[in-house]
């Protein structure tokens, strides 16, 4: 029995599931076989207001959370905004060390960072390479490349130049037809630009990814699940550990949400994401109270 | 040729100087607001932008007509727009500038 057969027959294991193409690959012949990763995003972890009483106290739910997990996920990924900005360079490492004391509670230790805006765009990534590493990479986990993207240290929120083309480099050694997996923390399209929800350069990304017929895109930056396509390549963006932030276009601003005493945490939350060769399937899991 | 003889001779070429340049509007960027940052214009109307920062190298971006340019600290930006129709166009600071830039923005309100 696959996992997700038992999640389906378990009660979904606490989240509720979705499926979808990993882009209808081609297996056959590759030594891909069935994993599930883990996506946590946006945590702000420094933030402190009204729209989170317990935002020091939502991170450590989610970890503890993630590791309940009946079985354990091959990796974790953090696709940005670590923690909330700051002016102060001090501040902004005491910050950073506290989130990663805190995610090296995570049971898995394999873990992957990605950088925000709030972490990255005030000193260019200085603090986050230092603290976590490099801004974007690119690995290989059981015959699914990823590629974690940096649309975010640079104060225009442009991929720029050199990254586009290292993707370039880094995309011609694909098989086309192989299933890749990008993570970035901002919408590569154009979701909301009057919310500077998109990425100035990001038509160029698309372009790009454009020939790979087997693509997905995990994202965060806009607090909420969204899940849209461009072209084949589906985009899936996830829920946040510290506030909500409003549907695509709906408010004036994309201002936090008001936390409401009656449903708490409601709206924050994370995902599985399971890779069963052509098939993607999404796990999502909100933050409870217990 | 005196001033007030070029003008009378200017207007009746019909070419008054004065009503052919465009209106000016100054617009302050500062961490993390816009002023004015709710602007009337008339459709139809070209106008001149002169944007000035005080504090950090802010964007200015209007989405709808896909016009953006950066704002230097220390330097006047010039920005020729013209609305075509009336209603409202959004801008905002998209060079991310701290805790407060998602709530820096404004809107020009065309008639």
């Amino acid at each position: 029995m696959q996992r997700r057969d038992f999640l389906h027959l378990a009660g979904l294991g606490g989240g509720a599931i979705f499926s979808a193409s990993l882009a209808g690959c081609a297996t056959a012949g590759r030594p891909q076989d069935e994993f599930y990763f883990v996506q946590l995003s946006d945590v702000h972890w420094g933030f402190q207001g009204a729209p989170n009483p317990d935002a020091r106290g939502t991170l450590p739910k989610a970890v503890e959370a993630v590791n309940a997990l009946a079985r354990p996920p091959d990796f974790i990924v953090f696709t940005g905004d670590l923690t909330h900005t700051t002016d102060d360079p001090v501040e902004r490492r005491r910050r950073m060390a506290e989130f990663r004391q805190i995610a090296g509670e995570l049971k898995v230790k394999t873990v992957r960072f990605m950088p925000g805006e709030h972490d990255a765009a005030l000193d260019r990534g200085t603090a986050f390479k230092e603290m976590f590493g490099e801004t974007y990479y690119r690995f290989d986990h059981r015959g699914v490349h990823f590629m974690a993207l940096d649309n975010v240290s640079d104060r225009g929120t442009t991929l720029g130049a050199d990254q586009l083309a290292w993707m370039q480099a880094e995309l011609a050694r694909l098989d086309p037809d192989a299933p890749l997996v990008v993570l970035a923390h901002r919408p590569l399209f154009p979701l909301v630009p009057k919310w500077d929800w998109h990425t100035r350069d990001g038509d160029q990304a698309l372009a790009l990814l454009m020939p790979h017929r087997n693509v997905t895109v995990f994202y965060g930056h806009i607090h909420q699940e969204h899940h849209q396509l461009t072209g084949h390549i589906a985009h899936h963006s996830a829920r946040s550990l510290m506030f909500p932030l409003p549907a695509p276009g709906t408010a004036d601003k994309p201002l936090p949400v008001a936390w409401d005493p009656a449903a708490p945490y409601r709206g924050l939350g994370w995902r599985e994401v399971e890779v069963d060769g052509a098939k993607a399937e999404r796990i999502e899991h909100g933050v409870s109270a217990a | 040729m005196r001033r007030r003889h070029l003008l009378l001779l200017l207007a009746a070429l019909g070419l008054d100087a004065r009503a052919q340049a465009p209106r000016e509007i100054e617009l302050t960027a500062r961490r993390f607001h816009f002023t004015p940052n709710v602007i009337p214009l008339q459709a139809g109307e070209p106008v001149v932008l002169l944007l000035r920062s005080l504090d950090f190298a802010h964007g200015f971006f209007v989405p709808d007509l896909d016009l953006r340019t950066d704002l230097m600290p220390g330097r006047v930006t010039r920005l020729a727009l013209t609305p075509k129709a009336p209603g409202r166009l959004a801008f905002l600071c998209d060079n991310f500038c701290g805790d407060g830039h998602e709530g820096m923005d404004g809107i020009f309100v065309v008639t």
